[in-house]
């Protein structure tokens, strides 16, 4: 089936068939910035915005993101520059391996998007979907935390 | 993983969809939020031949206080109902059940009437349902028909939907009274299963006695359960910390559970007991707040 979606700005129609899945498309695109961990719905690192709202795209066909704008980690960037999720994350040593920081990124980005000054326990619940198994979370806590502070100052 | 191949479309009305799957027959299952539809596809445990997507549907999304009931529309997802004021003001124990169900992105997409349709017997919603006494609105081409929720859960993955049929809506009574309630769910980690979870609900009456009494039980059965022994011991008595802990020892004993990588029967059983008692403390703080 066609499908018409706009991935990281850019307009796309291709075709698909109906049981593929979302983050499969996306991976094909050759943004393979977005993970797939588990396949299972669990963790997380498939984590896409669509139509800016955080989705794991192992769970959802390819079909339905058909009229959608989808944002992966490769169009977090702004300008050129980093999103300021990306910069706090390089800051704050907020990965390890790096392998859920894709999708720990864009669902850090959808909570500072809708509040910019998270507590501690605001960050832990939003990325609760998201697991990581390196850091301990710690830092990446810090990193959203900082990102915050980042996106006030602007 | 992808699931086995399958027809699909998305239609943009009810009427389209209910004409797809009239169509389509048996074979035909509907698709809303899939977050547990398309993972059980994936493991094949599920291999629809046609999909009927319903996300195209415009004004399904509702959460509504109507006519005594608080309506809840196919759309409706789990987010919405965190984030419902009309949830908030009406029903104590859907409210603390929302934010336990799965993890906040599958929330963004699940919906409560999937979860409900779904019948996993490990599922939230459902013990919720049965607490507060939920109706299920199932349409098709030929008409629409109400069904009491202890009638819709038939058994472990089972509903009492017919071929052609959608959960349209699900209809959550408001309290008569004053009410309150509460879900308690324990879980292994953040986003898991229950283990173990109790959903309970009380309305008081003038005098200040038990009027009406819900209380179900999540992930102890082959499907989400009421303990109507709990229930009948507690409606026209006057609460009081002896009577909600008879009301424990009741609930614990309509649970049956298997002892498995969560934990022991034993131990869960001995959760609901304290869960039921404890739900029915904060339901009574509530009613008589």
């Amino acid at each position: 089936m066609e499908i018409n979606v706009t991935l990281n700005g850019t307009q796309r129609t291709d075709d698909v068939e109906p049981r593929q899945l979302l983050v499969d498309y996306i991976r094909g695109t050759g943004n393979t910035g977005t993970h797939i961990g588990c396949d299972t719905t669990s963790c997380g690192a498939c984590t896409v915005l669509v139509d800016g709202t955080p989705m794991k795209t192992c769970t959802m066909f390819a079909v339905q993101a058909t009229g959608k704008s989808l944002t992966t980690v490769e169009g977090l960037k702004q300008n050129g520059a980093l999103h300021p999720i990306q910069a706090a994350f390089k800051e704050k040593h907020g990965l390890q391996c790096g392998f859920c920081t894709p999708g720990m990124m864009l669902t850090s980005a959808a909570l500072l998007e809708e509040n910019p000054d998270p507590s501690e326990d605001d960050v832990r619940w939003a990325i609760s979907g998201n697991l990581c198994r390196c850091t301990g979370y710690v830092n990446i806590v810090k990193a959203v935390q900082h990102a915050g502070e980042l996106i006030r100052e602007n | 993983m992808f699931p086995p191949a399958f027809e699909y479309s998305a239609p943009t009305s009810v009427e389209e969809v209910l004409a797809t799957l009239a169509a389509e027959g048996d074979g035909a299952r509907v698709l809303a939020g899939g977050q547990s539809l398309i993972p059980m596809m994936k493991l094949r445990l599920a291999s629809p031949a046609y999909l009927v997507d319903i996300n195209n549907v415009s004004g399904l999304d509702y959460i509504e206080d109507v006519n005594g009931h608080v309506a809840i529309g196919a759309l409706a997802r789990h987010r919405d109902i965190v984030n419902s004021d009309v949830i908030a003001s009406t029903n104590h124990a859907m409210a603390s059940a929302a934010p336990w169900v799965a993890d906040p992105i599958v929330r963004n997409r699940g919906t409560l009437c999937g979860s409900v349709a779904h019948c996993d017997p490990e599922g939230d919603w459902n013990s919720v349902m049965l607490a507060a006494r939920a109706q299920v609105v199932a349409q098709s081409s030929t008409g629409e028909r109400v069904i009491p929720i202890d009638d819709f859960i038939v058994d472990f993955f089972t509903n009492s939907l017919q071929p052609g049929e959608i959960v349209k809506e699900v209809r959550v009574p408001k309290y008569s009274g004053s009410g309150g309630g509460a879900y308690l769910k324990l879980e292994r980690k953040i986003g898991d299963y229950a283990t173990v979870a109790v959903a309970s609900q009380i309305e008081l009456d003038g005098d200040g006695k038990i009027a009406k009494a819900g209380i179900a039980l999540t992930a102890v059965n082959n499907k989400n359960t009421r303990a109507s022994a709990a229930e009948d011991a507690l409606v026209g008595e006057t609460p009081s910390d002896e009577l909600f802990r008879e009301a424990g020892d009741l609930a614990s004993q309509a649970a049956n559970p298997e002892t498995n990588v969560r934990g022991t029967a034993d131990w869960k059983r001995e959760v609901v007991r304290v869960y039921t008692r404890r739900g029915l403390e904060t339901a009574l703080a509530q009613a008589q707040g």
